[in-house]
């Protein structure tokens, strides 16, 4: 069966009897088998997929199909979905099984999506490699034992394999736009509180968003008009009209494009990645679009804004992993304090510990002024001088990494780790859309990403840039 | 940033987290790693910026109090690790 870019061709292939949905479903099963040592998926609903699969070809052929009929969606293992295990890819949540499904993930099943399975992930999403998994690493389809990267590095591989046609995973710091670019696939992470999050694992509330891994901006902006806007369960959401994003992809302005100074000079850059950025601004140059420098001289506080305040959300909403409604509980407890320590000492990795002990410290009473209030106080700066500059540009492009995928146990310091966020947690700080797009690979064929950035509630502007450069490329 | 073992095992009780000598000094090690990176902050100047508390623009979100029974008690206790027919159970808290 041919690897379909995006779901459009899928349905008009299922309305023309060229496939039905059960080959469909069977197409990418026989994919998930045949990578199992990739380790992408934690569980398969496999003869569940078939049978609606079998229900939703009926569908079809009485013209009762929903807009997303016979689309085969993979889930992060953060996400609800109703009667299906959700583990966080933590040993916490072992055997849990969710009560009530993610309203992102209802909005699609309603379309007659078809839900596959769920993805191995970074442990409660806390990772830029996907190392942290309690269920061992995912690895990069492509290359020699390389990650995937992270956190959503399971959604992302599954894309790249084609075992799925799509997956939603989650971005609180680059979790969705790392690992498409690591991957070679298109990654969006929409404007924070787009998307409900009802139903979502919380890792850092005030940065967590549901995002898209996809084949092609088609399907980005398919999935993000089906799920994104107001909702009775999360009073955070956006209730701002959605767009038919998927009608306004045509668009071809010229835009008036901005790339940091900053980012382009950083030392960690690979200069193939650099290579890679500049041939594609002298691209829209010759394009005629308006490509100039903007400075952002706070790139270097990015991430310790962004680990101060994750890290106290974090440690704030992993406090209810505790033993007594849910999950994991240890058999060796004297009494009620050493059953919670010795449950989430057995039941959290180390990565996830380090987080929480690193958040508690921050707004512990003696530190809280110093780390946390600091870091709201640079992320205001940073969110103002983000919005600064795409008050004068309506992109900002940059690589979504300063490298490519790295070998699988290369890296074993925190710090160094951090650094695979270096670009993409601009957006995630400042709550602004960000997509990431395959941009080619560098000698060695590893894929390169390229990022872009813009203003609050700009996708629709946002998906028909990123489509028109892939459309170049391709 | 140096911290000692006694805020390591302070801050360790208020997570609820519990660790042995070993895992307590790497611990120790990787929290004054980072908290020494984080402290980069302190070259910003702040003095006159109020802290971004809020990232969705939504404010005041009202819905109508209306009573509702969304989960059966069925489905509440359905992943407690022990329960009995109608409570989460626990080690004895008083003695």
């Amino acid at each position: 069966m041919k690897n379909y870019s995006s779901y459009l061709e899928i349905r008009k292939d299922l309305e023309d009897q060229i496939v039905t949905c059960e080959t469909l479903v069977n197409h990418y099963l026989v994919n998930i088998h045949k990578h199992s040592q990739l380790n992408v998926f934690l569980e398969v609903y496999e003869e569940e997929a078939l049978e609606q699969a079998k229900r939703i070809q009926e569908k079809i052929e009485n013209n009762s199909a929903g807009t997303l009929a016979g689309l085969v969606v993979g889930i992060k293992d953060v996400l609800a979905y109703k009667g299906h295990g959700l583990g966080s890819a933590s040993k916490i949540l072992t055997g849990f099984k969710s009560q009530f499904t993610a309203s992102a993930v209802q909005r699609l099943i309603d379309q007659d999506a078809i839900i596959i399975g769920r993805q191995n992930c970074d442990e409660f999403a806390m990772g830029s490699s996907n190392e942290n998994s309690a269920y061992g690493p995912v690895v990069n389809g492509k290359g020699n034992q390389k990650v995937p990267g992270g956190s959503s590095g399971g959604s992302a591989v599954a894309v790249q394999m084609d075992m799925c046609q799509v997956s939603l995973g989650t971005d609180t710091g680059g979790s969705v736009r790392q690992p498409a670019a690591f991957c070679g696939v298109v990654g969006m992470k929409p404007t924070y509180s787009r998307i409900s999050r009802y139903g979502l694992a919380a890792y850092a509330s005030s940065f967590d968003t549901i995002g898209t891994l996809t084949k092609s901006v088609e399907d980005s902006a398919l999935l993000l008009e089906t799920m994104a806007g107001d909702d009775e369960y999360d009073s955070t959401v956006s209730t701002k009209e959605v767009p038919a994003y998927t009608q306004k992809l045509q668009k071809e302005d010229k835009f008036k494009v901005a790339y940091l100074a900053e980012t382009l000079s950083h030392e960690g850059l690979n200069h193939e990645i650099k290579d890679a950025v500049e041939n594609l601004l002298k691209k829209l140059t010759n394009r005629g679009h308006q490509v100039s420098e903007a400075n952002f001289d706070l790139l270097d506080y990015l991430l310790p804004t962004y680990y101060i305040l994750t890290t106290a959300e974090a440690s704030s909403n992993l406090s209810r992993y505790d033993g007594v409604k849910f999950g994991h509980r240890t058999e060796d407890s004297k009494n009620l304090e050493s059953m919670y320590k010795k449950t989430r000492s057995e039941g959290f990795g180390e990565e996830v510990k380090r987080r929480i002990m690193l958040g508690t410290f921050v707004l512990s009473a003696s530190y809280y002024d110093a780390f946390y209030t600091k870091a709201q106080k640079a992320r205001r700066l940073i969110k103002e001088q983000t919005e600064e500059i795409l008050s004068k540009y309506d992109f900002i492009v940059s690589p979504t990494t300063s490298t490519v995928a790295f070998d699988i146990g290369s890296i074993n310091d925190s710090l160094e780790m951090f650094l695979a966020d270096l670009f993409t947690v601009q957006a995630s700080v400042a709550g602004i859309p960000a997509i990431s797009i395959p941009y080619g690979v560098d000698k060695e064929g590893m894929p390169i990403g390229i990022q872009i950035m813009s203003r609050h509630f700009s996708e629709e502007k946002l998906l028909a840039f990123a489509r028109q450069i892939l459309a170049e490329v391709n | 940033m140096k911290l000692n073992q006694e805020t390591l095992q302070k801050i360790a009780h208020l997570a609820r987290l519990e660790f042995d000598p070993k895992s307590g000094d790497q611990m120790l090690k990787d929290m004054e790693e980072i908290l020494t990176w984080v402290e980069k902050l302190d070259e910003l100047d702040t003095e006159n910026v109020a802290p971004l508390t809020h990232v969705s623009s939504e404010i005041n979100v009202y819905r109508p109090d209306e009573v509702a029974n969304k989960a059966t008690h069925e489905s509440a206790l359905f992943n407690a690790p022990k329960k009995d027919e109608d409570y989460f159970r626990v080690p004895k808290v008083l003695d």
